[in-house]
């Protein structure tokens, strides 16, 4: 493939060489994607084909949305030279909080299941989530204290804040509509929902790559050939439908089916029903914070500062960057993520518990490196860390397929993330 | 201090600020007018760059006052500065390595599309004018700076301070990290910028340097200001003598800091 591109190499500014230069793709996210098919592939022959059926992989999706949805923020934290090891607390403590909200304090006013006790809850997990992190921001920022330190003392006392909203009470269960964020079957999109958004995706993807196309070719910048942005395109896309199958692959279980077919007013079938779930709601919503995050990080003022900030944080400051103001958003923006992530996974288990998110904080930052945030600053990407996030989440649930016990599944991820950030230490000396 | 009847596009007054309390500049008073291109000199830690970053932003003094233009300014952030149009290529390039040239130039002052995004492209379009200008051989528009030769990375830095309309431009150490042909480019870079009207100050121990380029020349020692002197009224070894031993020679105006 190499041979023919290189021969009708274009201008000079265009990468001359390689088909995956011409594609500019990240060769990093490249061997990101080729680890997880290892995995995928390794846990489907050891576990006897279980590991890549619809069920298992859209339960999988489901158990990756909380951890990728603080990953995202994490990546901001980590690129500008910080680190925030409370958003297990963070996520603990809000949580424990809007499910008080929606057993004592909501009903109290609306009456149980009422339609705005969820959208109430949300927005609730979302300010509280978002006013500790800018708490914490504040004082790393403008009081110049350490973030390890800040978020340090934050894991303790968010953790014994977690535990006081009921004195450690667990409080269940949730307002039901709320439950839809948990995923589940009140989770699950259907086919048709599932089949329009990817639609509606796949024509997002083509409509960008085509705008950024002609942008650049009014300037008159070099663009990539035209059979690499169809590459793109079609592989996009490719991904977006596939992922639509699978998800619309997975029937619900017959018995819950059987009520929803009631529900709904049709006849239950002899042989039964083939109820699609399609996507999970927290997984759409996981893929939208990544969406708005990447565009928060490479195409707003904001994301530029954050990563000029984590380059050179005395530049930053030098070139008139409010460097404190735009540090205390990031932390800002971090707790606001944990709040979305406490929704979910309250949701998930119906409860809330004031364990919920314990050693978050570890998977949520070793999700982020393991996607190629450097703990050094200044590099990172959203979707690297939400692919992390997603071999986290596949090397474990793949043990417990297997049946590992759980603490030689401790010893395995501790293991991999070790060795992730080592081979990638590997890759970047090499390409230096 | 010398004046030929033209306002001074930059005065610093009696500038003082100290660290810890150590004095690191004490009492300096400078000057440039347009066209004019200044060389502050004197060893590492006379506190020649501490001023200079007074005048940038960078730090705010404890005593004294900065005039642009005549009038009465108040630089308390390196934003600030650059509204007054005095801009910096500090010694260190203080360019964010992971950025490419275009968010380096455009970095704080970045440009928007009507959606309120980076118009990326209007920014590289213009980094792409300048820099041929600057650099005509620059061609690694989309890599972030720490893939760039030091030459190159000095081209952007300079490239950010005059894309603006600068009025005054301070160079810290310009060349010190350059070959003689960078060098030779930096000095044909300000005698055009002076022709053109901008004030220079030109930071450098290097008096070889500073003697071929400035105008006049004022030396700092130990955070004093030795005095200040136009470069044909004093030679090259009776201005080693103020940097060195901090003595005024009949042809400078001394400052506090003589000896």
């Amino acid at each position: 493939m190499t041979a023919p591109a290189a021969s009708t190499a274009p201008p000079p500014t265009a990468a001359s060489g390689s088909f995956l230069s011409k594609l500019e793709i990240d060769a990093r996210m490249l061997g990101m994607l080729a680890a997880l098919a290892a995995i995928w592939i390794g846990f489907d022959l050891l576990s006897g084909g279980v590991f890549l059926t619809p069920r298992n992989l859209w339960n999988l999706s489901v158990q990756t949305a909380s951890v990728a949805i603080m990953a995202t923020g994490m990546v901001l934290v980590i690129v500008t030279r910080n680190i925030d090891l409370s958003v297990g607390a963070i996520l603990g403590v809000v949580g424990m909080i809007i499910g008080v909200a929606q057993v004592q304090w909501l009903p109290a006013y609306l009456g149980l299941e009422h339609p705005l006790t969820a959208p109430l809850a949300v927005v609730l997990a979302m300010v509280i989530g978002g006013s500790i992190g800018l708490f914490q921001g504040w004082l790393i920022a403008y009081m110049s204290i350490p973030s390890f330190i800040v978020t340090l003392g934050g894991l303790l006392v968010w953790r014994g804040a977690a535990w006081w909203v009921t004195t450690g009470q667990t409080v269940a269960p949730m307002d039901t509509r709320f439950k839809a964020f948990g995923g589940g079957v009140e989770g699950a999109l259907g086919a048709t929902t599932t089949w329009v958004i990817a639609a509606v995706a796949c024509g997002l993807i083509i409509i960008a790559l085509g705008l950024s196309r002609r942008r650049r070719m009014r300037f008159g910048f070099p663009v990539r050939p035209g059979w690499a942005d169809a590459v793109i395109a079609a592989v996009a896309c490719g991904i977006v439908l596939a992922a639509a199958t699978i998800a619309n692959a997975y029937p619900l279980p017959a018995g819950t089916a059987r009520r929803w077919a009631e529900a709904n007013g049709l006849v239950w079938p002899e042989g039964g029903l083939f109820i699609p779930h399609g996507v999970a709601l927290p997984v759409l919503i996981a893929i939208l914070v990544g969406l708005v995050m990447t565009f928060i990080a490479t195409r707003r003022r904001f994301g530029r500062y954050v990563f000029a900030i984590g380059g050179n944080p005395e530049a930053a400051e030098l070139s008139g960057i409010n460097t404190r103001w735009t540090l205390m958003k990031v932390f800002g923006l971090m707790g606001l993520l944990c709040g979305i992530s406490a929704c979910i996974s309250t949701a998930r288990l119906n409860a809330a518990t004031n364990a919920a998110g314990t050693l978050d904080e570890l998977y949520v930052i070793a999700s982020a490196v393991i996607g190629g945030t450097s703990l050094a600053g200044g590099v990172g990407t959203i979707a690297g860390a939400m692919l992390g996030a997603l071999v986290m989440q596949s090397l474990q649930s793949g043990m417990v397929l297997l049946g590992v016990d759980t603490p030689l599944q401790n010893i395995v991820v501790g293991a991999v993330l070790v060795l992730a950030v080592w081979v990638d230490s590997l890759y970047r000396r090499r390409i230096k | 201090m010398q004046t030929n009847g033209t306002t001074p596009l930059v005065e610093m007054r009696n500038i003082s600020i100290a660290f810890g309390g150590i004095k690191a500049v004490d009492g300096v008073s400078v000057d440039l007018r347009p066209g004019e291109v200044v060389g502050l000199l004197g060893h590492n830690g006379a506190g020649k760059s501490t001023l200079i970053k007074i005048l940038s932003g960078a730090y705010k003094p404890d005593a004294g006052e900065i005039y642009v233009n005549g009038e009465h300014a108040d630089i308390a952030t390196p934003r600030d500065a650059k509204r007054y149009g005095i801009e910096t290529i500090y010694q260190t390039l203080a360019l964010a390595d992971n950025i490419d040239a275009a968010g380096n130039i455009f970095l704080g002052r970045e440009v928007l599309t009507p959606y309120g995004t980076l118009d990326d492209a209007t920014m590289e379009a213009e980094t792409r004018k300048v820099m041929a200008r600057l650099n005509p051989h620059f061609r690694r528009f989309k890599e972030p700076v720490k893939a760039l030769s030091g030459g190159q990375r000095q081209s952007v830095a300079i490239a950010r301070a005059i894309y603006f309309n600068a009025r005054v431009l301070i160079m810290d150490e310009p060349t010190a990290a350059l070959g003689p042909a960078e060098t030779q480019q930096v000095a044909d870079l300000v005698l055009q910028l002076k022709k053109e009207g901008i004030g220079i100050f030109l930071i450098s121990h290097d008096i070889h340097d500073v003697f071929g380029l400035a105008d006049r020349v004022s030396v700092m020692k130990n955070g004093k200001l030795v005095g200040s002197a136009n470069v044909q009224d004093v030679t090259q070894d009776e201005v080693l003598g103020m940097i060195i031993l901090g003595k005024c020679p009949p042809g400078a105006t001394p400052g506090p800091g003589a000896s």
